[in-house]
């Protein structure tokens, strides 16, 4: 089971951890679920909602984990639902507003570019549910990759004004790019017990991925310049506050309402 | 002692048996036996337990399939039952049988290719056309009606197919 069998002795650092993989997750599936019924083609709105289905998917048996590990009586529900943008842990990238269809799939290739090899160095995690889900994410993360690298390449290497909205779309997104690899004392005391993975690691892998499909796009990378900080810990954008003011209204509005 | 142990023993066989019957909602042609996600029945101080793997992440069938499960075996008899998820190692197309690939090719989905490695996912798969065999199929969409499968079209008799999607 989890590398902390007796859940009384699970340091709140791996509470923690699994607790910002939960929220990333849930955070990008509920924007990418806001495209539903309004997506640019038929195709597309099913494309988005299952990538959706996805990522929130895996945000239930990461924040089912957490609760465990936690062990206070929480559920998933509570986690997801109970707290407030503060005690949200996720990567600002993710929160950011879907804007055009441009914006949504560059915020995707350059989540899924690093969420890929990310999950694949996790799926041998020594806490055996973050390595299992992390092995189903890895392969789910590499169809959601290969779908936002065609689009960004397909409007890129557009119309003018395609090609316009992209790079725009590119560059307006780029500054919140640097926190997926940052890693702090939390991550450390798990990069040590090897139950998480240095996100610093898999910077080679996310460069090498965005220069070929920025180049086949005719995208021009952005100059690396000033990083946004913070969301690992609770500091956020005005984006997610009325994001989770909506997807937590009905719970709010009604404590402890089930399907 | 001795037939106790029997009636244990029985227990787990008419559980096996029960079980055989219970299938996925949306592939409702599939048993979960099929599709390679029951792990194992065992009994766990009295209740029984039932271990199953999840599909895709965020597919709706799973929770389904959990409460199929406790009411096929409440039906059959046995009322005191566990369901547990079981994530790792993570369910892979890989483990869908032999039969569970005919059916999915006679009920007109496509079987997923082989050695769901990353990169069979990356690698374009010919998927023959369900309806005519013809090997000359185009990808639509790598997203489908449900989690699990993709949108082709085949371009001999022009009509659309799902493939299941390897994973």
């Amino acid at each position: 089971m989890s590398a902390n069998p007796d859940t009384n002795s699970v340091p709140p650092h791996q509470f923690t951890y699994v607790l910002r993989l939960a929220d990333t997750a849930l955070v990008l599936g509920h924007r990418l679920s806001e495209w539903s019924s309004r997506a640019p083609t038929l195709e597309e709105d099913i494309a988005l909602s299952n990538i959706a289905l996805d990522h929130i998917g895996q945000a239930r048996a990461l924040y089912a984990h957490a609760a465990k590990l936690e062990g206070n009586g929480r559920n998933e529900d509570d986690l997801a639902f109970l707290r407030g943008a503060p005690q949200y842990l996720n990567v600002q990238l993710v929160e950011r507003e879907n804007g055009d269809f441009a914006v949504t799939m560059a915020r995707q290739l350059f989540y899924s570019a690093f969420a890929a090899p990310h999950f694949s160095m996790l799926a041998k995690s020594c806490d055996a549910e973050v390595a299992g889900i992390a092995g189903k994410a890895a392969k789910e993360c590499a169809y959601h990759l290969r779908h936002a690298s065609e689009w960004v390449i397909r409007l890129g290497d557009g119309t003018e004004e395609s090609r316009q909205r992209m790079q725009n779309a590119v560059d307006d997104l780029w500054m919140y790019t640097g926190e997926l690899f940052e890693a702090d004392a939390i991550d450390g005391a798990m990069i040590t017990q090897g139950v998480g993975v240095d996100p610093g690691s898999v910077k080679p892998s996310w460069d090498a991925t965005i220069d070929t499909v920025l180049a086949e796009a005719l995208l021009a990378k952005p100059k690396s310049g000033w990083m946004s900080s913070g969301g690992k810990r609770g500091q956020h954008t005005e984006h997610l506050g009325h994001m989770l003011g909506q997807m937590q209204s009905l719970h709010r509005a009604y404590p402890g309402v089930t399907w | 002692m001795v037939s106790e142990v029997r009636e244990l023993d029985g227990l787990v066989a008419r559980a096996d048996a029960a079980l055989a019957f219970v299938c996925d909602p949306e592939l409702p042609f599939l048993t979960i036996h099929d599709l390679g996600i029951l792990r194992g029945v065992r009994l766990n101080d009295g209740c029984l337990e039932v271990s199953i793997s999840p599909t895709y992440s965020g597919c709706p069938a799973n929770d389904v399939i959990a409460l199929d499960i406790v009411t096929t075996l409440a039906r059959a008899g046995i009322d005191n039952t566990h369901v547990v998820i079981e994530r790792n190692p993570p369910w892979t197309t890989d483990w869908i049988t032999e039969a569970g690939r005919e059916k999915l090719a006679l009920n007109g989905i496509s079987p997923p290719p082989r050695a769901a490695g990353k990169r069979a996912l990356f690698d374009n798969a010919v998927h023959n056309c369900p309806q005519c065999g013809s090997r000359e199929t185009e990808l639509l969409s790598a997203f489908g009606s449900t989690a699990c499968k993709a949108h082709h079209r085949c371009l001999h008799c022009r009509e659309p197919f799902e493939a299941f999607k390897c994973i």
